[in-house]
């Protein structure tokens, strides 16, 4: 298993795109820190860049990786070898190499310009971010067998992730905006890892207009030790669910 | 300044006619009234230190002088209200007054002021009080360089630091006031001035008033109090220089002002409020020179708020500056400095060619339902705001200034 993901970081790390995207972070992270002259605002740039382009990539690229790898695939399952064992260190790999390239470009600049509570928040969520689109584009490619479909899916699911589900929350908000939705917010929030992560960082960043009822409510749940290991534990279901459910499918598909 | 002057005039030449000065030491057996009682109208008192506990309110019914030297501590044993002044040309000085009562009907005060004027009550410390001092009907007053301190957690078991009620002409100099409920409260309080205090980690406002015409505030500092300063059902109210600060919280102002008119606030610094000015119903209010850094709210305006001029004003690094409840519009916000301004300057003459619209459509949807505020920062609503920037739709199209600057505007900052 660890010969497979050796491999598999191997070629990824060798890939144009991933060095591209690890110089690309790079770049945004050392303009956004040295145009800002205040390093908390630099880091309230870089979280855009982390909520859209993070998710954006990783499930892109994986997604793509993981059809062009398929002749691997047929080559490793003809060996000797478990089926859950290829799967998981292939998407393990991924997971590795794509969040070796954002610790190399996001990473690193924020430890060295504000290394603090919030920074390091900002670093682990990308990280987090980087694994759970790894693991839902592992999930869109094995059940669609058609790559552009594929893809496509992919892409509606980072769509969805990143802006359908929050106009979808705001449409429910003004439907119940005479209830006192508030505790229901914060397990809305958990149903999409993207809104969770920003919430988690908004919350470290301490922003006064998130103030209000819901964001004392927020504030409370997510402030106390039990509410963060709660998110954080929610945040790895992200990954172990998409992850079994693709692990069980390829275990028993036609290849 | 010219009150305490008149009034040491005129204690001093009661003095240097037949007063005589009477020096005692708080021990066990004193009576601080008895020995006010024998003295005469115009006499001192100075009472050497030492610790005076009163077994009844002491009483001051006529001119005196009461001057503390190493802070004599007057305690009221956690029951009585300390001491209350019923007469005229009246010295407090340099006392220490421990533990007044506390009571949840009566309105029990360290020191009362009843229905008089031209007093004098300064450097004195109140420890653990209820009300600090209690102006009543009091007039042509100076309270100046006191400390207030008290451990206040809620807002029944707390009292105001500095209470005035029908009184006018009231000077409120250099006090510092922490731990009470209200710092500085006024009702039905005219023609005062409020210099260089500092109100600050109160139970609920640093400073509060009703119904209180023409004062004025003065380089005074307000932070870190429950709820920042509410202002209501007043004119003629002057703030100027004041710092306005890290007032935090789900309910919490710079400064809530509500039915206030003709007023003006200028040269103030609001920095890191929930929400640095919250108007309502409140008319013909001059806002100029003013900085708004780093606020969640600069300005929340509601629309009941007509013909207020908010004009050269800095806004910086606030996460909303000005957000509104409808979309009628009457109020002027030419001339400002917006960090947020995205325009040019071909003419360079220093105003943006564009007119700015601070309200966004975030801001919006926020004031009409406060939940959305969870997705504050999302990718959608970075998309809605361009759009409605481009097209105005929902926001109000007559919010808009027609010059903003395109530097920050520099002011001499306020002198605290």
């Amino acid at each position: 298993m660890n010969k497979i993901i050796k491999y598999v970081i191997l070629d990824i790390l060798k890939n144009r795109i991933v060095i591209g995207y690890a110089l690309l972070l790079l770049c945004m992270s050392l303009s956004v820190f040295n145009m800002e002259t205040d390093t908390s605002k630099g880091l309230l740039s870089l979280l855009n860049v982390i909520l859209i382009i993070v998710p954006l990539v990783s499930i892109i690229f994986s997604t793509i990786y993981i059809y062009n790898a398929s002749e691997f695939i047929e080559l490793l399952v003809s060996q000797p070898l478990k089926r859950k064992n290829i799967w998981l260190s292939l998407v393990a790999g991924l997971g590795l190499s794509l969040s070796l390239a954002f610790i190399g470009g996001c990473v690193l600049p924020i430890l060295i310009y504000n290394g603090n509570g919030t920074g390091i928040m900002i670093a682990s969520m990308g990280i987090i971010l980087t694994v759970i689109f790894v693991a839902i584009a592992a999930l869109s490619a094995v059940y669609t067998r058609d790559k552009a479909k594929g893809i496509g899916v992919s892409i509606l699911l980072w769509l969805f992730f990143t802006l359908l589900y929050d106009g979808l929350v705001m449409f429910l908000l003004f439907q119940f905006m005479d209830y006192p939705v508030e505790k229901g917010l914060v397990a809305v929030s958990m149903l999409n890892p993207v809104d969770l992560s920003r919430i988690m960082i908004l919350l470290k960043l301490d922003i006064s207009a998130l103030m209000g009822v819901t964001s004392a409510v927020f504030k409370s749940f997510f402030g106390q030790s039990w509410g963060m290991i709660l998110s954080i534990s929610v945040m790895l279901l992200w990954v172990i669910v998409p992850l079994s459910l693709s692990v069980k499918k390829f275990k028993i598909k036609n290849l | 300044m010219k009150y305490l002057i008149l009034i040491t005039c005129c204690l001093l030449a009661f003095h240097s006619l037949s007063a005589k000065v009477t020096t005692i030491k708080g021990e066990n057996g004193i009576s601080l009234q008895q020995v006010i009682n024998d003295a005469a109208a115009g006499d001192s008192i100075i009472l050497e230190g030492g610790r005076f506990q009163i077994a009844s309110t002491i009483t001051i019914s006529k001119p005196l002088f009461l001057i503390g030297k190493n802070s004599p501590v007057i305690d009221g044993g956690n029951k009585y209200e300390i001491m209350v002044i019923s007469s005229d040309f009246v010295i407090i000085q340099g006392l220490h007054f421990l533990n007044s009562g506390k009571s949840g009907y009566e309105d029990i005060a360290a020191l009362r002021i009843l229905n008089s004027g031209n007093i004098l009550i300064r450097d004195n410390y109140f420890e653990n009080c209820f009300f600090g001092i209690y102006g009543q009907h009091a007039h042509n007053t100076t309270i100046a360089n006191n400390r207030f301190k008290a451990n206040g957690f809620d807002e029944i078991s707390s009292a105001n630091g500095i209470h005035c009620w029908k009184s006018d002409h009231m000077l409120i100099l250099n006090n510092r006031i922490s731990g009470h409920r209200d710092g500085i409260y006024f009702e039905f309080v005219t023609e005062s001035t409020i210099r260089g205090n500092i109100s600050t980690n109160n139970v609920r406002y640093g400073l509060h008033f009703m119904f209180s015409h023409n004062n004025w505030y003065l380089g005074n500092s307000f932070t870190d109090n429950g709820a920042g300063v509410a202002v209501m059902y007043s004119k003629g109210v002057h703030m100027h220089n004041n710092l306005f600060a890290r007032n935090w919280g789900n309910a919490a102002y710079g400064i809530l002002m509500k039915d206030i008119s003709d007023s003006r606030v200028e040269n103030n610094i609001f920095s890191q409020n929930t929400a640095s000015i919250y108007m309502e119903g409140s008319n013909r209010i001059t806002i100029r020179h003013n900085q708004f850094k780093n606020n969640g709210w600069a300005v929340k305006i509601q629309a009941s708020c007509t013909d207020n001029i908010i004009n050269e004003n800095n806004f910086s690094g606030n996460t909303f500056d000005i957000a509104t409840n409808g979309s009628l519009q009457l109020n002027n916000f030419t001339g400002n400095y917006w960090d947020k301004y995205e325009g040019y300057d071909l003419d360079r003459d220093g105003k943006g060619d564009i007119p700015f619209r601070p309200v966004s459509i975030f801001s919006m949807i926020v004031e009409r339902n406060p939940a959305t505020l969870m997705l504050f920062r999302s990718f959608m609503v970075g998309l809605m705001d361009k759009a409605e920037k481009v097209f105005p739709g929902i926001t109000p199209e007559a919010l808009k200034d027609d010059t903003p600057f395109i530097r920050p505007l520099a002011f001499n900052p306020p002198a605290l």
